[in-house]
């Protein structure tokens, strides 16, 4: 059944807002200073810092959210929406927040950093400091996506694993885990690209120090001080990312769904 | 069902671009003078705002605080921007042919140690931020502050492993004021701007790197006489009286 045509006057205005201000970036772009500014030391140490944390933050999310998101999936059990909506509120709250929130936890005078130093172990300022931000910011995205594969799974196959005898653990790997790969997998590729986006949080929390805390979108923010060509060249460099990342899990679940 | 989002759709469309064209002009016969300044001049030109709102009946001024280097992208990409104040004379000069006449120097500023109320930490100079038992933050090297920072360590001879470089001077200040650093060097305006919430410590030199503050109307604005008043009372006895409260140095 095909949507009203008129839809498309909205829809095209929807477009515009979109692709406009991106179009805008790529047309700022200095062709010929593009390669120098992206290979100064400051850009790709920045670069290799965000890949390395984002990763180490994909990996946290998928450690600590998978078993998360299959609890939420499957179990049943007092609070469980509450803690749903709980695991979500870092994906509606604003950054600065989420730095203030990690700030009056994890901060030299925080809940638990207070402790923390007395135990001979700042986080403030380290690269820990970075991932523990990132992770906080993208964990909702793997619980969501993980979540929602797991309640969209035909339960016949697991029942029928229980049947002969699988123990929960061997459904859980044998059965379950395999059928719900692609979710997992479109779940960390999200949580990786929110990572690499992470900004508020890790200015607020971490400070900025260069091949420590000064993440790629750090480094963005500074050089639009001085060098706003270097700041566009840098923010073409994740604007690309993105899109790969996205089109990429993108294109695989609408395959999946087609 | 489809005649009612079609109105939604419609409504929604109109209210956006009403939305989008809110009026400059009071439509009364007063003028709205739109000044930007530097961050670090926030409480001194509100305060002298006020009284030149007072003393010309009819003017309006509307005040904008930003980093220097983002009110020059804006004065450069044709903002309605009237008079411009920088913190510094780099990112006035970056603004080129957009003001009228020559800037005039209005205030000056210098850098000091701040540290947590009573310096738990005994630091006594500048010497003393290359202890390794110290979280200092400083400002990064590519905005003013970050500037006047590394030449003042260069000066007297000082290497400061800095726990966080901050592209803004009030971000040293509040890692000092939360405790998560246990000194930074920051502006003595910033410094006295936070009163009981920092100490200050002597800085060795810090005289000899002076900051100094520009500011001039730009070419084209709707009222030039505004702005050329407005500017003269910036750099007159009036403005100067409220800067120099405020912790600046005279220019």
């Amino acid at each position: 059944m095909k949507p009203p045509v008129w839809l498309w006057i909205p829809a095209s205005g929807a477009i515009l807002v979109v692709v406009l201000p991106l179009l805008g970036l790529l047309s700022s772009v200095d062709v010929g200073s593009l390669w120098p500014l992206l290979t100064s030391e400051a850009s790709v140490t920045a670069l290799l810092l965000s890949l390395r944390t984002s990763l180490a933050a994909t990996a946290l999310c998928i450690v600590l959210g998978a078993p998360l998101a299959l609890l939420l999936a499957r179990g049943s059990w007092r609070g469980q929406s509450t803690l749903r909506a709980l695991v979500l509120v870092p994906l509606v709250l604003p950054p600065v927040v989420g730095g203030l929130a990690l700030l009056t936890t994890f901060g030299r005078r925080g809940l638990i950093g207070e402790h923390l130093v007395a135990a001979g172990l700042s986080i403030s300022y380290s690269t820990t400091a970075v991932v523990l931000a990132q992770t906080f910011v993208a964990l909702p995205f793997l619980v969501l996506s993980l979540e929602g594969a797991v309640r969209g799974l035909d339960r016949r196959q697991e029942e029928a694993a229980a049947t002969l005898g699988a123990s929960p653990w061997r459904r859980l790997t044998r059965v379950t885990l395999p059928l719900v790969a692609p979710g997992l997998l479109s779940g960390s590729v999200l949580a990786f690209a929110r990572a690499l986006g992470e900004f508020g949080a890790t200015l607020t929390f971490a400070g900025s120090a260069q091949g420590r805390t000064r993440t790629l979108p750090l480094e963005i923010y500074l050089q639009r001080e001085v060098d706003p060509d270097a700041a566009i060249a840098l923010s073409l460099v994740l604007v690309v990312l993105a899109t790969v990342i996205v089109g990429s899990v993108y294109a695989r679940t609408t395959r999946a769904a087609a | 069902m489809r005649r009612v989002l079609a109105t939604t759709t419609v409504t929604a469309l109109a209210l956006a671009l009403a939305a989008c064209g809110s009026g400059n002009d009071s439509g009364d016969g007063s003028t709205t003078l739109h000044v930007a300044a530097a961050a670090s001049l926030t409480r001194p030109f509100e305060q002298i705002a006020t009284a030149y709102e007072k003393q010309h009946r009819g003017v309006q001024v509307e005040l904008q605080f930003a980093g220097s280097s983002d009110l020059a992208t804006q004065v450069v990409n044709g903002a309605q921007i009237d008079v411009f104040a920088s913190a510094d004379t780099a990112n006035m000069d970056k603004v080129g042919d957009a003001i009228t006449g020559d800037p005039a120097i209005f205030a000056t500023n210098t850098l000091t140690i701040i540290t947590e109320p009573g310096n738990p930490k005994k630091i006594t100079g500048l010497k003393d931020l290359e202890r390794s038992d110290l979280a200092v933050v400083v400002c990064a090297p590519q905005v003013p502050c970050g500037t006047a920072t590394q030449m003042l360590m260069k000066r007297q001879h000082v290497t400061i492993d800095a726990a966080s470089e901050e592209a803004q001077v009030t971000d040293v200040l509040t890692k000092v004021t939360t405790g998560e650093a246990d000194a930074g060097l920051v502006y003595v305006t910033d410094a006295t701007g936070a009163g009981d919430a920092v100490d200050t410590v002597a800085t060795k030199g810090a005289d000899q790197v002076v900051n100094t503050y520009p500011i001039a109307p730009i070419a084209g604005n709707a009222s030039p006489d505004e702005a050329q008043a407005f500017v003269d009372h910036v750099t007159g006895p009036e403005g100067q009286k409220v800067l120099k409260a405020k912790g600046f140095g005279a220019p």
